[in-house]
């Protein structure tokens, strides 16, 4: 069962043949005896999970079963869970247990999906090789030597290795697709309003958007369906009909126009990378879909701006963290901006509070017009590059990592070279737009992960075009060795 | 050496929606400490705010009663600082595109014929949350936070340095006062500290530009700000003529010194890194909503005056009467029984006796045992002379006691009736003229006054129920 698809495990739910808790103590199992070595679930609680999956047997077998009670799951630890630790990564909310639940987990548990646990991340959700976790770094299924990627990382790690067979994520600037890249996996960040960001803590409340990650588009969809869709408690939570995002997957790719910008497709690409996206646009060919050439004239700017908004809201979002009401407080101070100041200092990590000086940098009096305005203007531009992009094709396509999971400490030492590395990724944050990450190759063992990316509200076209790839290949199904 | 004293005011009303301007809980005053609190007012992470469109309208309603532009696309902004009582570490208010922008106030200074008014332009109006609220004692030297007031609904209304004096800072915080009360927005509880005002001052020579003005914080009462403005506006020109500089700062009034004391100087203001906040969508008022406000609104202060000038009454009655909605409303109530005509005579009762004795029985004008139709009964009895304003007095008395339900029954019951029966006059007229010789006489020597004592014995013969119109007539035929 922990190579099934979701659609395999609730036949097999359907036809008896195993039980939720069967397949809940079946996880738990693997998580005791590969968690050690990947570190990808900083939270376990087996009673929880295992009063869940009894619950969500009980429901099938009163016949009140939903399309995938009693599928186990596992959420980012970015997610409030009710009675659970929250921790978001950090030392800040080391002993944090969360009094509610967010909406994504709310939609989860009402479905009866079983929860098993809280996945590890990047603290607060900053950084791209899982390395700045207070509990640890993640570490890559397919070489343990290598970083998952980030900040979804324990996410990623946790389906790699068979430790879950679906999670959730959030994505930021990539922080869904560049671990799912990494780690051989599908990951979808959809169109920003799509998932409610009720009680997903925040880090850059204008590009935050959580979403699912499994092995195929197909799991993707079903997963997204349990938690999409419009929720009051979310200002920018879009007021629209709840879809069907597993309606148009067989759905023949024929006449499918996929773009490919010159700025991403040149030779400054890594070569091996561009060899295993070129045949992975090869097969979509096949398949009926045709390539044209696009253009994205302002994308080389998007890290840029990137790192002026994001850090700007995190300084903001983060100002609560202040050990008055919850979270760390330093054990000794002298006064209210000591207690302040220790507090901080000590509850944060190195990479949490350079974005919060860069934040707090960009939204000073005197800095703010050149920086945080000047990088909203660059945010509209990129928006409308894709725009008219999308008048020429339906999806675009890229490479989702300039490589493929790199070595611990390759480029922690250096922030701006790790920044660069999510070229490809934040520019659809920063446009609010749909973009997928799916398995298209391997190279030296470690697999390579390929970007769709479409308009606003064409998850249903990206999930199709990935899950008819996925018929015809097999890459989303490879497991790394250690862990078959 | 004469000083010009220069006022602007922001006033923080706050408004009467029945919960927070981002959250579900409730807002009402004196609940235990942190028992009005949701996820969203602790700040617990990963919460999100929605505003109440309730605060929306009454920000809308107060920008239509003051004639100012509604912005139709108005945006939240976070105002960024550490403490205790703020729990997000950062205030959401509005910074650029506030909900109101513009307007103006009518002060009315001075009183009876030397009334006037005054026009104060408003610069805008926003709306943004309270923070809670930290309390020093009880702690023993340690401080708690209580935010049951955290996310209370406020809209800031500031006013262009247009006052010059502390008397017309007062009149326009007291007509601001009414206005938002009139209008239904903010209950105006100043002890509660539902409005409260910030007063900047500073002073200058006549023609110079503006001083380095100072800012009085949280001044939660009419007297305090007289008090601290006097104060202030003193200490200043004492700095000035001793050739002492004032730095802008922000000050405290104490009211048991009766001092003002800064508390920050422009050196260490902060920096508050205002931007928009992610987390809310713009605010898009459309024209239907603007109406539909509009249509709810109820009369203001300044219409009614202008019609109750036009009923006869002085601009100080006029005032007087829309001094707040409940006189109004009582006025009008009167009015509506005892005939427009009436108008001064309804204003002159409300004014006088009825507000003489409210105030004796320390009861607001909805409490008054009269009501406004009994009142309006009774005022159209003495002008019809069924009864003189002496009697009237009584019967407002029995009214007062519940003695009867309507004027007219009481002077039914009491036997109050005026008597307008020339005989009978004529025959009590005779009866006290042949009873006091000596008046008589000393009124023939010249003395004015003799009349006045008999008319007395008269309206005392007659019970006070003789018009004492034709009482004096018939004494001056019948001695002349």
């Amino acid at each position: 069962m922990i190579h099934a698809s979701l659609k395999e495990v609730v036949s097999a739910l359907d036809a008896k043949k195993v039980s939720s808790l069967e397949l809940t103590d079946l996880f738990l199992g693997r998580i005791a005896q590969h968690n050690p070595t990947i570190n990808a679930f900083v939270t376990l609680d087996e009673e929880k999970s295992r009063a869940a999956a009894k619950a969500a047997d009980a429901a099938r077998a009163a016949g009140n079963a939903g399309p995938l009670t009693g599928v186990p799951i596992a959420h980012k630890d970015i997610f409030c869970q009710d009675g659970w630790r929250t921790t978001c990564g950090s030392r800040m909310l080391e002993n944090f247990v969360a009094p509610y639940n967010a909406t994504v987990v709310e939609r989860c548990n009402q479905a009866g999906l079983v929860s098993l646990g809280k996945l590890n991340m990047d603290e607060f959700a900053m950084g791209s090789s899982n390395e700045t976790s207070y509990y640890g770094p993640v570490r890559n299924p397919w070489d343990t030597e290598r970083v998952p990627g980030g900040s979804s990382g324990g996410s990623a790690a946790a389906v790699a290795a068979r430790l879950a067979p679906a999670v959730t994520g959030t994505d930021t600037g990539g922080s869904i697709r560049q671990p799912a890249a990494l780690c051989g996996l599908t990951g979808l960040k959809p169109s920003y309003g799509t998932v409610s960001r009720w009680g997903m803590i925040a880090f850059a409340s204008s590009l935050d958007q959580a979403g699912p990650m499994a092995h195929s588009a197909e799991d993707c969809a079903l997963l997204l369906n349990a938690f999409a869709g419009f929720d009051a408690k979310d200002s920018t939570s879009l007021e629209r009909d709840n879809e069907d995002y597993t309606r148009s997957l067989a759905q023949p790719l024929k006449g499918l126009r996929i773009g490919l910008p010159k700025e991403f497709f040149n030779a400054d690409g890594d070569a091996a990378t561009m060899a295993a996206i070129d045949a992975a646009l090869a097969e979509y060919r096949k398949l009926g879909a045709e390539t044209v050439e696009v253009s994205l004239p302002s994308i080389g700017q998007s890290v840029s701006a990137y790192y002026v908004i994001a850090p700007a809201e995190a300084s903001s979002n983060l100002s609560r963290f202040d050990g008055v009401r919850y979270g760390y407080r330093a054990p000794e101070y002298s006064d209210l901006n000591d207690m302040y100041a220790k507090s901080r200092a000590q509850g944060f990590g190195e990479e949490v509070k350079r974005r919060i000086l860069i934040g707090t940098y960009v939204l000073s009096h005197g800095y703010y017009d050149a920086y945080y305005l000047q990088a909203q203007r660059i945010r509209r531009l990129i928006a409308n590059d894709f725009d008219q992009a999308f008048k020429q094709c339906d999806v675009i396509a890229s490479p989702t990592t300039p490589g493929t999971a790199f070595k611990f400490g390759e480029k922690s030492g250096d922030p701006v070279q790790m920044y660069l590395s999510d070229i490809y990724t934040i520019g659809v944050n920063l446009a609010g737009i749909p973009a997928l990450s799916h398995p298209c190759g391997e190279i030296n063992g470690l697999p390579v992960g390929m970007q769709l990316i479409g308009p606003y509200f064409s998850e249903h076209r990206l999930l199709n075009a990935t899950h008819q790839y996925q018929q015809a290949t097999d890459w989303h199904r490879r497991t790394p060795a250690a862990f078959a | 050496m004469t000083w010009e004293v220069v006022i602007g005011m922001e006033t923080h009303a706050q408004l009467a929606t029945n919960s927070k301007i981002f959250s579900g809980a409730s807002i009402a005053f004196g609940a235990e400490p942190n028992a009005q609190t949701s996820l969203v007012d602790l700040a617990m992470p990963g919460v999100l705010p929605v505003l109440n469109r309730e605060a929306v309208s009454c920000a809308i309603r107060f920008g239509l009663a003051v004639g100012a532009r509604i912005d139709q696309r108005s945006i939240f902004a976070r105002k960024n600082y550490f403490y205790p009582d703020l729990p997000k570490g950062y205030q959401i208010s509005q910074f650029e595109n506030p909900v109101v922008d513009g307007g103006t106030i009518t002060l009315q200074l001075g009183q009876g014929d030397s009334a006037t008014t005054k026009v104060i332009q408003l610069t805008r109006a926003h709306m943004e949350e309270d923070a809670g609220k930290s309390l020093h004692e009880d702690f023993h030297g340690r401080t708690g936070v209580d935010l049951n007031r955290a996310g209370t609904p406020l809209l800031e209304i500031v006013s262009e340095p247009d006052m010059r004096s502390s008397a017309e800072a007062v009149a326009y915080a007291r007509a601001l006062h009414n206005l938002v009360r009139w209008i239904g927005i903010c209950d105006g509880n100043m002890q509660e500290g539902s409005f409260r005002c910030d007063a900047n001052v500073s002073v200058r020579k006549p023609g110079e530009p503006f001083g380095t003005r100072r800012e009085i914080k949280n001044l939660n009462s009419f007297r305090f700000l007289q008090q601290a403005i006097d104060y202030e506006v003193q200490w200043q020109i004492n700095e000035l003529e001793e050739g002492r500089a004032i730095q802008q700062a922000t000050v405290l009034f104490d009211p048991d010194t009766g001092e003002t004391r800064a508390m920050r100087t422009k050196e260490d203001a902060m920096d508050y890194r205002y931007f928009p906040d992610p987390d809310l969508l713009p605010v898009i008022i459309s024209d239907d909503w603007i109406e539909r406000v509009r249509g709810e609104m109820p009369e203001l202060p300044e219409a009614m005056r202008t019609r109750f000038e036009a009923l006869g009454l002085s601009t100080y009655d006029a005032a007087a009467v829309t001094a707040s909605l409940e006189i109004a409303r009582y006025f009008e109530g009167a009015l509506k029984v005892a005939g427009n005509a009436q108008a001064k005579q309804a204003a002159n009762w409300i004014m006088g006796d009825l507000s003489a004795r409210l105030n004796r029985e320390d009861l607001g004008i909805d409490a008054a045992p009269v009501s406004p139709e009994q009142l309006g009964g009774l005022i159209a009895r003495i002008a019809d002379q069924t009864i003189s304003n002496a009697i009237g007095k009584k019967v407002f008395d029995a009214l007062w006691q519940g003695q009867g339900k309507s004027a007219d029954e009481i002077i039914e019951a009491q036997g109050l009736k005026q008597i307008t029966d020339t005989g009978a006059i004529e025959a009590l007229v005779d009866e006290v003229i042949a009873a006091n010789p000596g008046n008589v006489a000393e009124f023939k020597a010249g003395k004015e006054k003799a009349l006045n004592a008999l008319v007395g014995q008269i309206m005392k013969a007659a019970k006070g129920k003789a018009n004492p119109q034709q009482v004096n007539d018939l004494l001056k035929k019948k001695l002349s």
